[in-house]
């Protein structure tokens, strides 16, 4: 594929608000993962919560959008000056030439679980106040960040579970490769609610600690939130150094199960050779790799064969984390998560340990990074697999 | 510019029960008769999984097994686009329910059928594609969207795609706030380059602001496409039933239109 810009980027998760904060956390490898007391939640589990959504005012004239997930969008927006880079993007290229792609596993579901609670006694019906389009629709989402930005390209959101903001990234680079669109604002927003959180529980897939990827006694995931945004562009004739590129992105399916992996890592394993050859590298040309390592024994059992499948024949073994140790799962924001948290990576040449894990698993093919490692890196791989066997691995590097 | 060769299309709504019969009512050649949508169950999904299935996955797979099969191509080598305007209704309310009763016990099978992917997940097991897969939203402009990304994934990587829209109603109480009068899915094989099956010639651009969405004469059918946002393809769909050259314009997102030019293969 031709190389995109990423000429700028945000997150907000539990371990910061914005870059700065994002980077001082990964610099002092703090943990964002606390113990659960989101709502009327009460599993034992820890979870990683951005503090203060709850008081996060939407724009007057965008209200009816009004719920957790889009309070966090507009949090997330508001770092880093995101919206004016974004205000000057459409300059350059037309607001009908950027486009927005998002990534959402539950969008404003909240709002949904908590109206059910004050049901009309007698007719059943739900309360006046909640508005389906604007704050409980998975589109809902895209449509308040389209509204913010005033944007008028295409706009969609992506929900494939927890690759959907992973995913983005390659519907952008399509857009752009087939000419619709010059430039793209990618990302994913996803905030704590009840069904994810019990949910998971269901399925036995929640940790009662703070989760701890690649351990040995490692024993399932915590669930988070996140936004994070990326702008996606042609680049420029000459680049700085210090730009961040998109290189590749590989998607695949397991064709598996809906909920558990493939056993030998099979979609994961496709996804980061599409990913590789996309970008025109070998593994050995990876300096990093961010697994999507959600701390339960089959994930992380079948990233790491896919994982030692593809990078056998490295000299060295390649240095990896997943950094959900600290911020927590953040599902269908994720993938845009730690593609920022890669970028950020790359710019200061951080690699970041992978927080709470304690005994590494020996039978991993990879040196799992249990302490910050700081050295120049320039290209680096992120993992993201979903529900439904989708996958998706992300390249990104520096210009030089 | 967007565009890609139309190889097979499926369809399932309300009184149109397949593309062959659906395509002379959509056409005009005969009377629109609605009745209830009928779902057939999914073909290639071992018992199991097939029990496990939901109204949306099964209306979903039906009509992209009818596109695939009237394209004639292998489905485990194409990559997929399934876009609606929500996951599956009737288990959102049921976990709706579970969460605001005092036992919030989830069924983990509910959990895993409530992702809007769902049917991208069990279209890969029915077929064994193992290609990428993707689920879009983008509430009442989930066809238009599913086009532009299907037609984009041909235009830029040259590969053939399905591309699959569809909706089912929402129970009560979500139905008040949503309504969705039936069931409606339409589905279509679109590759780089003209096969022995192919139809016709789409190609697509959005829009310039201010220009209506095409109309169908049938009252009842106009009832339709403005009623489920997958059947926002109708005025695609009936160039296509008449084998006519010709341009549609489609809703797409609020105010915003997508214009299509359809070559009919002679």
């Amino acid at each position: 594929m031709t190389a995109l810009g990423v000429s700028h980027f945000t997150a907000t998760s539990s371990i910061g608000r914005g870059l700065e904060s994002t980077l001082a956390s990964l610099r002092a490898q703090r943990s964002g993962l606390v113990p659960c007391a989101f709502e009327t939640v009460t599993l034992e589990t820890y979870i990683g919560e951005v503090p203060g959504v709850d008081d996060v005012r939407l724009p007057t004239a965008l209200q009816r959008f009004d719920c957790r997930n889009n309070r966090l969008a507009q949090l997330g927006l508001s770092q880093d000056g995101f919206t004016d880079a974004v205000a000057a993007c459409a300059g350059r290229w037309g607001r009908r030439r950027v486009g927005l792609f998002l990534g959402t596993s539950t969008s404003g579901m909240l709002e949904t679980e908590i109206a059910y609670r004050s049901r009309d006694a007698a007719s059943g019906a739900l309360p006046a106040r909640l508005d389906y389009a604007g704050a409980h629709n998975t589109y809902s989402l895209a449509a308040f960040v389209r509204a913010v930005l005033a944007l008028e390209g295409p706009s969609v959101v992506v929900s494939s579970a927890c690759s959907s903001s992973a995913k983005v990234f390659g519907a952008a680079r399509r857009m752009i490769a087939a000419d619709v669109i010059d430039a793209a604002v990618v990302g994913g927003v996803d905030s704590l609610c009840l069904t994810t959180l019990y949910g998971f529980h269901s399925l036995q897939l929640v940790s009662r600690a703070p989760c701890r990827p690649f351990d040995l006694a490692r024993d399932g995931i915590s669930i988070g939130e996140a936004a994070a945004f990326a702008l996606i562009e042609r680049p420029p004739q000459s680049l700085d150094g210090d730009a961040i590129l998109l290189l590749g992105v590989g998607e695949s399916s397991d064709a598996y199960h809906m909920s558990s992996p493939h056993p030998e890592g099979r979609g994961a394993r496709a996804a980061m050779l599409q990913a590789l050859a996309g970008a025109g590298l070998t593994a050995r040309e990876i300096d990093y790799i961010n697994l999507h390592g959600t701390g339960t024994p089959s994930n992380d059992g079948a990233e790491g064969k896919a994982v030692a499948d593809l990078f056998a024949d490295r000299g060295q073994p390649v240095a990896a984390s997943s950094t959900k140790g600290a911020t927590g799962h953040t599902l269908g924001a994720a993938g845009a998560l730690e593609a920022v948290i890669c970028a950020l990576s790359l710019r200061h040449g951080l690699l970041p340990a992978g927080v709470n894990t304690r005994q590494v698993d020996p039978s991993l093919p990879f040196e799992y990074l249990c302490a910050n490692r700081q050295r120049p890196i320039a290209r680096v791989l992120s993992n993201s697999f979903g529900f439904g066997g989708s996958n998706c691995a992300l390249v990104l590097g520096r210009a030089r | 510019m967007l565009m890609a060769w139309i190889q097979g299309i499926g369809l399932l709504g309300p009184g149109l029960s397949d593309w062959v019969s659906g395509a002379r009512v959509i056409a005009g050649e005969q009377v629109y008769s609605p009745r209830p949508t009928a779902v057939p169950a999914p073909e290639g999904l071992p018992p199991a999984e097939r029990r496990r299935t939901g109204a949306t996955v099964r209306l979903a797979l039906s009509v992209a097994q009818q596109a695939i099969a009237a394209a004639g191509v292998d489905p485990a080598a194409l990559p997929a686009v399934f876009s609606s305007s929500g996951a599956d209704g009737g288990i959102c309310h049921e976990i709706c329910q579970t969460l605001a009763s005092s036992d919030r016990q989830v069924s983990p099978t509910r959990f895993h059928n409530s992702v809007h992917n769902a049917a991208a997940g069990y279209w890969g097991l029915a077929t064994g594609a193992t290609a990428a897969s993707t689920a879009l939203c983008a509430y009442d402009g989930s066809f238009g969207a599913g086009l532009l990304e299907a037609l984009a994934l041909v235009t830029a990587d040259a590969v053939p795609v399905l591309l699959c829209a569809y909706e089912t109603p929402y129970p009560e109480p979500l139905n008040a706030k949503r309504p969705l009068p039936d069931s409606f899915g339409v589905a279509l094989v679109l590759t780089p380059a003209a096969g022995p099956n192919a139809r016709a010639r789409l190609t697509a651009t959005l829009c310039q602001t201010g220009v209506a969405a095409d109309r169908l004469a049938d009252p009842q059918l106009e009832a339709l496409r403005t009623a489920l946002p997958a059947a926002r393809s109708l005025p695609l769909l009936r160039l296509l039933a008449r084998r006519e050259s010709g341009n549609a314009v489609l809703d797409y997102l609020g105010e915003q239109r997508i214009a299509v030019e359809v070559r009919e293969c002679r």
